[in-house]
């Protein structure tokens, strides 16, 4: 990915498309959230929600999965720099704001994600990295939002923020 | 299924716990790795050494779907739950790393009724992961909606 100071807001992609099948949702339900309309499809009928949906954290762990696989599929080619560096890699992120989980998603949804930067923020106390901050989006088949958040990431700098003013 | 004890009107406002330990293998967080999140830092130990973390760690997601499971077991498995509209915060304060023994420790911040439905309320709580030195491993607010205690049985119900 690029260096920090040449991260553009308003740079957005489409990260893919994930099914969700009847299969993955209740193995991720039943290793990390268990309620019945997670991982019981009987029980799920007679809950609020009507029928089996995902967890939340299996939405979120899937735009990572997605995220992580755009990078690798569709490498960008950054040149070295002057001194011969080579662009960062993606960093880690020091958590994400906002998840709103909007509609449910049920098996055989489809959900495409999407990624906007918004926002770019110095770091004083670590002047050789920035945070970039991103709107992500999933989508469902029917044009439906089912989730959307904002990402943060660290991203390296190609030279230290000037911290003397 | 275990029969609803908790509902909205049941938990305290002042409500605090922590949940069991878990103890985090390599095997659990390289498999999160590769299904969801395949960064060198969560798959690779020598190739984490490198990195800005210092040291394989767990996925920040799957820091935040182990603390569901663990809130789960100690608690929500007894509650009339009806999921979360979504999460205010995530801070993924310090990495988890590979053989870091865990726990959540719940705080209740804030209660308030639905506008929307009056069979539902809403607690606002805080989740802190804590590693087996008490450092902040991550932190996370937000809303979760119940299901408020049925009215009262009706004389007919009461002699059915």
């Amino acid at each position: 990915m690029p260096w920090f100071e040449d991260v553009k807001i308003g740079t957005s992609s489409e990260l893919g498309s994930y099914t969700f099948t009847q299969e993955e949702i209740i193995a991720f339900g039943k290793k990390f959230d268990p309620q019945p309309f997670h991982v019981d499809p009987e029980a799920a009928t007679e809950s609020a929600f009507g029928g089996l949906i995902a967890s939340g954290w299996h939405t979120c762990s899937i735009w990572m999965k997605l995220m992580i696989a755009s990078r690798t599929d569709d490498p960008v080619e950054e040149e070295p720099d002057e001194d011969g560096r080579t662009p960062p890699r993606g960093g880690p992120s020091p958590g994400v704001l906002d998840i709103r989980w909007k509609k449910s998603v049920r098996p055989g949804d489809t959900i495409s994600y999407r990624t906007e930067v918004v926002e770019k923020i110095d770091l004083k106390s670590r002047p050789n990295l920035g945070i970039v901050r991103s709107l992500n989006t999933g989508t469902n088949q029917n044009g439906e939002t089912v989730i959307t958040f904002l990402g943060q990431g660290l991203v390296e700098r190609k030279a230290p923020l000037n911290t003397a003013n | 299924m275990t029969a609803p004890i908790y509902f909205w009107e049941d938990i305290a406002p002042d409500l605090s716990f922590e949940t069991a330990s878990h103890k985090a293998s390599t095997e659990e967080i390289i498999e999160f790795a590769q299904e969801f999140d395949p960064q060198p830092f969560h798959l690779d130990a020598e190739a984490a050494k490198d990195s800005l973390l210092g040291g394989l760690c767990a996925s920040g997601w799957h820091i935040c779907s182990l603390s569901m499971r663990l809130i789960y077991d100690a608690f929500l498995y007894k509650c009339a739950a009806l999921g979360a509209p979504g999460i205010e915060e995530v801070r993924w304060r310090k990495p988890l790393f590979v053989e870091d023994t865990v726990r959540v420790k719940v705080t209740v911040l804030e209660k308030r009724s639905s506008a929307s439905k009056s069979d539902m309320g809403l607690v606002k709580w805080q989740w802190e992961m804590l590693n087996q030195n008490d450092e902040t491993i991550a932190l996370l607010s937000s809303w979760m909606m119940f299901s408020k205690r049925p009215h009262p049985h009706t004389p007919s119900e009461e002699h059915a």
